[in-house]
C-alpha cells in the first residue's frame, strides 16, 4: 500500500474516530481539525505524486465485498486532479473549522459533526480513486449521506430539514440515474472494473452510448447543480455550517464534473458533437440562471450558492466545447477546452470556499446572513473584509487574480471554433461567448453588492455594529485560500500544462501536451493570443505605487479632514437612508423583469387622525422561482398522488413482505429461464 | 526604442486625455451658441483639485481612500496595452483586448465600492446604476472583440491592427462595420456620455457617474476625474486605431511616429466632434430605457460575429 494513501486514510480515520471518542470541547474540535488537515495534506501529496510523476497508483482488495469484484482503487491523473482539489480545501477548512464550531458547543453535537466531516472528506477523496463500479458507488453514496447529515447539523434552524430533504431526494435520483448508466455500460463487460468497461464501451451501439451519456449527465449533473437539477443547491449549501458549505460548493459539486468526465471522456471516449452542444446549452442556461438569481438574493450564503450554479455552468461550457471539438476531431482544441474547464473548476474551488468561509465569519460575528441587516463590517472585521474582497475580485473575473485567468482561457478555448466548417459551431460559439461575458458583468455587479453592502457603509443593525473579528484559526483558513487565489492566477503558465497533461491520452486527446507559453507569459497553443497575469499584476502594483508617490510629493499637504457624509441638507444620517441589497439590485430587477416577474406588495398603515402621517409601511417584493413553481411543484404533487397507490403495498405486515420477496424471486428466476445467458 | 515608445504613448494618453474631455465640452458649447470654457479648462480643474483640501466621510474606510489609486492605476495600465501610436508594441504580449476590457471593469468595480463606502444614498444609487450599465455593456464588448478576433485570428491588439492594415478591404467588411457600431454605443455607455449619462450635471436624480463620486474631493477626485478622461481617450483610441488603423506606425522612424501622432490627433478630433454633435442633438434617455439601447448594440455585435463566421 502506498504511504500517502495510507496516511490519508489514517488521517481522516483518526479525525473521525477521535472526534467520536474524545470528550467535547477543545480536544474534540482539535482532533477533528487535525484529522482533516493531516488527511488533506496526505491526499494532496498523493495527488501531486501522480500528477507530476505520471504513474498511476493502484490498490485492489478483491476479497472485501467480493460479490461485485471487491474494492478496487486506481488513481490516474484525471482522478488525481480531483483528489488534489479535496486535499487542497480540506486543509484550510479544517483549520477554519477548529474555532468556527466553537460557537456550536452545547447547541449541536460536535462529535457527530467532527466524525461526519472527516468521513465526508474521506469518501470524497476515495470517489476519484475508485476503479470499479461498486467502489465508486459506495464512496459516492457515502459522500452523499455524510453531507446530508452535515447539512442537518443546525436542525433547529427553520428550513434546514426541508433543505436536507430536497438534497436527499435529488442526490438519490441522481444516484439511480448514474447507476443505470453504469449498468448499461457493464452489460457487455466481463467485470465492472473501469478498465473492462472502457474496452466494452467500444462494442456498444451508438444508441446505447448516447443513453449512457445522457444518464450520466442527468445523474452527475444533479450533483454538480446544473439547471434545472440545481434546486437543492441554493437550499442545502447555505443550511450547512460554513466550512461544510465551502467544501460542498468547492469540491463536492466538482465531483459531478468528475463523474461526467470519467464516463463521457474516459470510459466512452467522447461521442458525437451534439453531446458538446448539449453541454454548452445546459452550461449557458445554468450560468445565466445562476447569476441572475444570485443578484436578487439578500441572503449572503444563498447568493454564494447561486453563484456556484453560475460557475458550474461556466465549467460545463468549457466541457461542452471540449466534447464538441472532440466530436469534430479537433483534438488539440478539445484538450485546451477541457483543461480550461478544469482550471476554472480549480479556481472556483479556491475563491468560492474563501467566500463561504468569509460569509461564515460574518455569520459567526453577527449571527445573520441577511445583507440588509449587515454593513460596515470592514471596521469590525478588517481581515475577513480583506479576504472576502480578494475572493470577490477573483470570482468577478478581474485581473490579475485566478478567476480572470480561467475565464480568459475559457474564452480563448472557444476561438478555434472558427476553423470548423460544421454548421452548429457558429451559433454555439456565439452563445457561449455572450454568456461568458454577460455572466462576468453580472457577477461583477453581484459581488460589488455582496461586498459593498455587507462590509462597507454604516451598519444596518446593532449586531453588525458591534461585530468582532474572527478568531485566529478562522483567519488562517481564509488566508490560505486568499493566497491560493493569487497563486493560481499568477502561476497559470505552470498550472495549465499540468492540467492538460492530466487529460492527455484519455479518449483521442493528443498526448504530447502543447506549450502554454514560457516564463511569465501565458499563450494559447493555437497562437491566438498571449497575456501575462504576472506582469499585469506587477504593472498594476508599480503604477499604483507611482501614482501614490507622485500624489504624495506634489499634491497639497493639507491633512485629510474627516466629516459627515454630505446629505443634501438632512440633519442626521441613519442606516435607513443607505442603499440596501434589494435597492442595489433594483435596476437589474427591472431590466430582467420578464424573467423575474417581481410581485410587489405595499401596505401603508396611516395615522387615524390624518392621512399625511404614516404609522408604518410594509413593502414586500418577491420574484418568481420558475423551476420550483413550474417544474418541481407539479412533479411533487404527482409523486404524492402516486405514492397513495404505493402505500397500499406497505401494510406493515411481515407476511406480506415475505410474499413480495417470493414473488420478486420467482419473477427473476422466470426471467433467467426465458432469457438464458 | 519600443519601450521608449510605450512610455511615450502612455504619457501622451495621460497628457491629452483631459484636453480631449475639454475639447468635447468646448465643441458642445459652440454648437449650442455658447462661448464655452477653453479647451484646457480640465487641466486647471485637475491642478486646482490636487491643491485642495480633502474631506473624507466619517463612515468611510480605507477602501474609500485606496479606490482612487486603483482606479487610476488600472486605467493607466491599459494605456500601455492599446495601440495608440505604433504596432506591435513590446507590451503587446502582456495583455490582449480581453485584458483591456477586464482592467477597465476592475476600475469600475473599485469606483462602485468607493461610491458605496460613505453610506450616502447618492453613492449607492450611482454604484448600482454604474454596475448595471457595465454588466449590460460587457457582452457587447466581448462579442465585438470576438468578431474582430475571428477575423484577425487573434485577440492581441497588435495583430488585429496589422491584419486590417494588410487587408484594407476588411475595413468595409460587414463584420467590421457592425462591430464598430456596437463598440461606439458601448463607448458612450462606458464613458458616461449622453444619452446614457449626462457628464455636465452634478445634481440630477438620473446621474450615474457623478452620483458615485459625489463624496470624493481634492486629490482623490482629481485622480478619478483624470482616470475617467483617460478611459474616454482609450475608447476613442480603440475606435480610431482598431477600425481605421491607417497612420499607426509600423516601422519606427521619426517620420512614421510623427505621422502616427498627427493621425491620432485627427481621429480624436473627429470622434470628439461626432460625440459633441450627438450630445447636442439627442436628449438623455430615461434610465430604464438604457438597456434597450444597449441591447441594440448587443444585436449589432451579434450580427458582426455571425458575419465573421459566414464570410470566413
Amino acid at each position: 500500500m502506498n504511504l500517502e494513501f495510507g496516511l490519508m486514510l489514517g488521517g481522516y480515520g483518526v479525525g473521525a474516530v477521535g472526534a467520536l471518542l474524545m470528550p467535547g470541547g477543545r480536544a474534540g474540535r482539535g482532533i477533528a481539525a487535525f484529522g482533516m488537515v493531516w488527511g488533506g495534506a496526505a491526499g494532496l501529496a498523493l495527488s501531486l505524486q501522480v500528477l507530476l510523476g505520471g504513474a498511476a497508483f493502484t490498490l485492489e482488495v478483491p476479497t472485501l465485498l467480493s460479490i461485485a469484484d471487491g474494492l478496487a482503487f486506481r488513481l490516474d491523473a484525471l482522478g488525481a486532479f480531483f483528489l488534489g482539489l479535496v486535499g487542497l480545501l480540506a486543509i484550510p477548512c479544517g483549520v477554519y473549522g477548529f474555532e468556527y464550531v466553537g460557537a456550536y458547543e452545547g447547541r449541536y453535537s460536535l462529535r457527530l459533526l467532527g466524525a461526519m466531516l472527516n468521513m465526508f472528506l474521506l469518501t470524497m477523496s476515495l470517489v476519484p480513486c475508485a476503479d470499479n463500479v461498486l467502489t465508486f458507488l459506495l464512496m459516492w453514496e457515502g459522500m452523499s449521506l455524510t453531507s446530508y447529515f452535515l447539512v442537518l447539523t443546525e436542525a433547529d434552524e427553520p428550513d434546514t430539514i426541508a433543505a436536507a430533504g430536497w438534497y436527499l431526494a435529488m442526490t438519490h435520483v441522481g444516484l439511480a440515474l448514474a447507476l443505470a448508466g453504469f449498468l448499461i455500460l457493464a452489460a457487455n463487460a466481463t467485470t465492472t472494473a473501469f478498465g473492462d468497461l472502457r474496452t466494452a464501451a467500444a462494442s456498444l451501439t451508438p444508441a446505447m452510448r448516447n443513453t449512457v451519456f445522457l444518464l450520466a449527465l442527468a445523474g452527475f449533473g444533479s450533483k454538480a447543480g446544473i439547471v434545472p437539477l440545481h434546486v437543492w443547491l441554493p437550499r442545502a449549501h447555505p443550511a450547512a455550517p460554513s466550512h461544510v458549505s465551502a467544501l460542498m460548493s468547492g469540491v463536492m459539486i466538482k465531483l459531478g464534473v468528475y463523474g461526467l468526465l470519467r464516463i463521457g471522456l474516459d470510459l466512452l471516449g467522447g461521442g458525437p458533437a451534439w453531446w458538446g452542444a448539449l453541454l454548452i446549452g445546459l452550461g449557458a442556461l445554468s450560468a445565466v440562471v445562476g447569476v441572475l438569481y444570485a443578484l436578487m438574493e439578500n441572503d449572503l450564503k444563498r447568493l454564494l450558492a447561486y453563484s456556484s450554479v453560475e460557475n458550474i455552468g461556466l465549467v460545463f461550457i468549457g466541457l461542452g466545447a471540449g466534447f464538441l471539438f472532440l466530436g469534430l476531431d479537433a483534438t488539440a482544441a478539445a484538450l485546451v477546452a477541457f483543461a480550461a474547464a478544469l482550471y476554472h473548476a480549480l479556481n472556483h474551488a479556491a475563491f468560492k470556499s474563501l467566500l463561504f468561509l468569509g460569509a461564515g465569519s460574518v455569520l459567526h460575528a453577527t449571527r445573520t446572513r441577511d445583507m440588509n441587516r449587515l454593513g460596515g463590517l470592514i471596521r469590525g472585521l478588517p481581515w475577513t473584509a480583506a479576504f472576502f474582497l480578494v475572493g470577490a475580485l477573483a470570482i468577478a473575473g478581474l485581473p490579475p487574480l485566478n478567476g480572470f485567468v480561467s475565464e480568459w482561457l475559457l474564452f480563448q478555448s472557444l476561438l478555434p471554433g472558427i476553423e470548423s466548417r460544421a454548421p452548429m459551431v457558429a451559433p454555439l460559439m456565439t452563445l457561449a461567448v455572450s454568456v461568458l461575458a454577460l455572466t462576468a458583468g453580472l457577477a461583477a455587479a453581484g459581488f460589488v453588492k455582496a461586498f459593498g453592502i455587507t462590509f462597507l457603509a454604516i451598519p444596518r443593525s446593532p449586531a453588525a455594529e458591534c461585530a468582532h473579528e474572527a478568531p485566529v484559526s478562522m483567519r488562517v483558513g481564509m488566508g490560505i485560500l486568499a493566497v491560493a487565489c493569487a497563486v493560481f492566477g499568477l502561476a497559470a503558465v505552470a498550472i495549465m500544462p499540468a492540467l492538460a497533461a492530466a487529460l492527455a491520452g484519455s479518449a483521442r486527446l493528443p498526448v504530447p501536451v502543447p506549450g502554454f507559453g514560457s516564463g511569465v507569459s501565458l499563450s494559447m497553443p493555437s497562437g491566438f493570443a498571449r497575456m501575462s497575469p504576472t506582469l499585469v499584476a506587477l504593472g498594476l502594483i508599480l503604477i499604483t505605487g507611482a501614482a501614490w508617490l507622485v500624489v504624495r510629493l506634489f499634491a497639497s499637504r493639507w491633512p485629510v479632514r474627516v466629516s459627515a457624509t454630505w446629505g443634501c441638507g438632512r440633519v442626521v444620517q441613519t442606516p435607513r437612508m443607505e442603499y440596501t441589497s434589494t435597492a442595489f439590485a433594483e435596476p437589474l430587477r427591472r431590466v430582467f423583469a420578464e424573467l423575474y416577474r417581481p410581485t410587489q406588495d405595499l401596505s401603508i398603515d396611516f395615522h387615524p387622525e390624518s392621512r399625511y402621517f404614516v404609522q408604518s409601511i410594509e413593502y414586500r417584493s418577491e420574484i418568481v422561482p420558475w423551476f420550483e413553481r413550474y417544474l418541481y411543484a407539479p412533479l411533487v404533487t404527482r409523486v404524492r398522488r402516486w405514492s397513495i397507490w404505493v402505500r397500499a403495498l406497505q401494510s406493515g405486515s411481515a407476511h406480506a413482505y415475505l410474499t413480495y420477496l417470493v414473488i420478486a424471486l420467482l419473477g427473476l428466476l422466470t426471467l433467467l429461464i426465458v432469457r438464458p445467458g | 526604442m519600443g519601450y521608449v515608445l510605450e512610455v511615450a504613448q502612455a504619457a501622451l494618453a495621460l497628457a491629452l486625455a483631459p484636453g480631449l474631455a475639454g475639447l468635447i465640452r468646448w465643441l458642445k458649447a459652440r454648437l449650442q451658441n455658447r462661448r464655452g470654457a477653453p479647451v484646457w479648462q480640465p487641466y486647471w480643474e485637475l491642478a486646482k483639485l490636487f491643491q485642495k483640501e480633502v474631506v473624507v466621510s466619517s463612515n468611510a474606510s480605507w477602501l474609500f481612500r485606496a479606490a482612487p489609486f486603483i482606479v487610476f492605476a488600472s486605467t493607466t495600465a491599459v494605456t500601455f496595452l492599446v495601440p495608440i501610436l505604433a504596432v506591435p508594441l513590446p507590451f503587446d504580449g502582456l495583455g490582449d483586448l480581453l485584458v483591456v476590457v477586464y482592467l477597465l471593469l476592475l476600475s469600475t468595480f473599485f469606483l462602485s465600492l468607493g461610491g458605496l463606502d460613505p453610506g450616502s444614498p447618492f453613492g449607492g444609487m450611482g454604484a448600482s446604476r454604474e454596475m448595471t450599465v457595465a454588466a449590460l455593456a460587457e457582452p457587447t464588448v466581448a462579442l465585438a472583440i470576438f468578431a474582430l478576433a475571428l477575423a484577425a485570428g487573434s485577440t492581441n491588439l497588435g495583430q488585429i491592427v496589422a491584419r486590417t492594415m494588410a487587408d484594407p478591404g476588411a475595413f468595409l467588411s460587414p463584420g467590421h462595420l457592425l462591430a464598430f457600431g456596437a463598440l461606439f454605443i458601448v463607448t458612450l455607455a462606458e464613458t458616461g456620455r449622453l444619452p446614457i449619462d449626462n457628464p455636465a450635471t452634478h445634481l440630477e436624480l438620473t446621474m450615474i457617474h457623478e452620483a458615485m463620486v459625489l463624496e470624493y474631493s481634492g486629490r482623490y477626485l482629481a485622480l478619478i476625474e483624470w482616470a475617467a478622461a483617460v478611459k474616454l481617450f482609450i475608447f476613442f483610441a480603440l475606435l480610431g486605431n482598431l477600425f481605421i488603423p491607417w497612420g499607426v506606425s509600423v516601422v519606427l522612424t521619426p517620420t512614421t511616429v510623427a505621422v502616427a501622432v498627427a493621425s491620432l490627433l485627427v481621429k480624436l478630433v473627429v470622434l470628439a466632434a461626432v460625440v459633441a454633435v450627438l450630445e447636442t442633438r439627442i436628449a438623455k434617455l430615461r434610465l430604464f430605457r438604457v438597456p434597450e439601447l444597449l441591447s441594440v448594440s448587443f444585436v449589432l455585435a451579434l450580427l458582426a460575429v455571425t458575419s465573421s463566421f459566414l464570410l470566413k
